[in-house]
């Protein structure tokens, strides 16, 4: 039975998963091995069964990043974080240190969306739509939220990154990569 | 093994600039009396990794990273000085390993957004965290610090959030340029880099000083302002060839 690929973007910018489609012609040989479940590639956006490999971009900004990053964990036999996001929260993250604030959240939110010089709001409403998942109070990486079994850095890792480890990963065991081809950029 | 006491009789008789033999992971490596164990490993092309000590300046021996077991005791092996005999550990895992939790430790402390930052492919935090193999960033929490970003200076920018009080700049800028323009302030985790002025546009620093040279700070906290991104990747040094110097 081939296995199955579970992948998500979280805080993230989808720029793994075009990094993902840089495997090339070799996509073919990855869909004789499995079959991408729940993901973004084919838009099936609930989990109808178990998957073999889980590939998670981005980390946690909000409510939803947290439910959506907790049933990857329960669907999925080996996590893998992909990119720097997903690692060390990556640009998101920047919103945790850079607001020299007793409230970083509230600063970056009236910043956005009130006092930038080129921001148009006639209402001087800050989106707060139910509909909207709350904004967590900072971004947390993915090894902070549920256990990880591997992080792959890059941003984004290359199509040969992401093949070796895709390939490692559905073969068995992924024991590490080369180095000359692991960048944190 | 005799432990190093600093003291070696055989020593005393030589004189400065007199070829002496001793070993780098078992291998021999011949130096002269008054060289550091790193310039005798560089002379022997054995790479010892680095990240407060460049050439062209004193070394200074405070990120750790070169240490080094000499007859069994710890050194930075930047400062240390070669004798007769001794035994150095370089490669060995042991080594390895405290020299990637100081690389680690290095990245949790500050804000080291590679994929931000102008200087990624030829930061030297950077090409030590791709050769030691770190990918695991759950060993040590993020301590996320809010540090400033100091714009005022018209050819130069500083984002200390990138800062690893590695002191090159503070050396180049006394040593080299006679100016000045860095110093060290607080202490323990609060020491940080400070200008000698309100702010850098307010000391006597220019973008032809040693200090302000591309390859004096080993990671992006000293920018020069109009030159970003000016190696396309691929290009960049440690595109080229990994921070040990071998493919």
């Amino acid at each position: 039975m081939k296995k199955k690929i579970a992948t998500v973007s979280l805080a993230g910018c989808f720029g793994c998963h075009m990094s993902l489609l840089d495997i090339d012609e070799r996509i073919l040989e990855l869909l004789k091995l499995a079959e991408f479940e729940r993901s973004p590639v084919n838009d099936i956006k609930k989990f109808r069964g178990r998957c073999d490999v889980g590939l998670v971009e981005g980390g946690c900004c909000n409510e939803e990043n947290v439910h959506t990053l907790l049933s990857f964990r329960q669907n999925c036999d080996v996590l893998v974080g992909v990119g720097q996001c997903a690692v060390m929260g990556g640009l998101p993250v920047m919103r945790n240190a850079i607001m020299h604030s007793d409230e970083p959240l509230k600063d970056c939110l009236e910043t956005a969306y009130l006092n930038s010089p080129y921001v148009y709001n006639p209402t001087n409403d800050i989106p707060n739509d139910p509909a909207l998942p709350l904004i967590l109070d900072k971004v947390y990486t993915c090894s902070e939220v549920v256990k990880m079994d591997y992080l792959i850095p890059g941003c984004p890792p290359t199509g040969d990154v992401l093949w070796q480890t895709l390939t490692a990963l559905l073969g068995g065991n992924l024991a590490g990569l080369p180095k000359d081809i692991v960048k944190f950029d | 093994m005799t432990p190093f006491t600093g003291k070696n009789e055989a020593l005393e008789n030589k004189m400065i600039g007199d070829d002496i033999v001793f070993k780098i992971d078992g291998v021999d490596v011949r130096g002269r009396i008054g060289q550091t164990i790193m310039e005798a490993a560089d002379d022997a092309g054995i790479h010892i990794p680095r990240l407060c000590d460049v050439e062209g300046l004193d070394p200074q021996g405070s990120c750790r990273v070169c240490t080094v077991k000499i007859n069994g005791r710890t050194a930075a092996s930047c400062t240390q000085p070669v004798a007769d005999g001794i035994n150095v550990e370089n490669r060995t895992p042991e080594i390895q390993e405290y020299r990637r939790d100081l690389v680690r430790m290095l990245f949790h402390e500050g804000n080291h957004l590679c994929p931000a930052c102008e200087a990624s492919g030829r930061c030297e935090l950077q090409a030590l965290g791709t050769d030691f193999g770190i990918l695991q960033p759950d060993k040590y929490p993020y301590l996320q610090p809010s540090r400033p970003v100091d714009a005022s200076h018209h050819d130069v920018m500083l984002d200390t959030n990138r800062c690893i009080r590695c002191g090159r700049c503070i050396r180049a800028s006394a040593h080299v340029d006679h100016k000045n323009v860095f110093g060290y302030v607080g202490r323990g985790i609060n020491k940080q880099v400070g200008v000698n002025g309100t702010d850098l546009a307010h000391t006597n620093a220019a973008v032809t000083d040693k200090a302000m040279e591309i390859g004096i700070c080993p990671v992006g906290c000293i920018i020069q302002k109009r030159v970003g991104f000016f190696a396309p990747i691929g290009a960049r040094r440690f595109d080229k060839e990994p921070i040990t110097g071998k493919k």
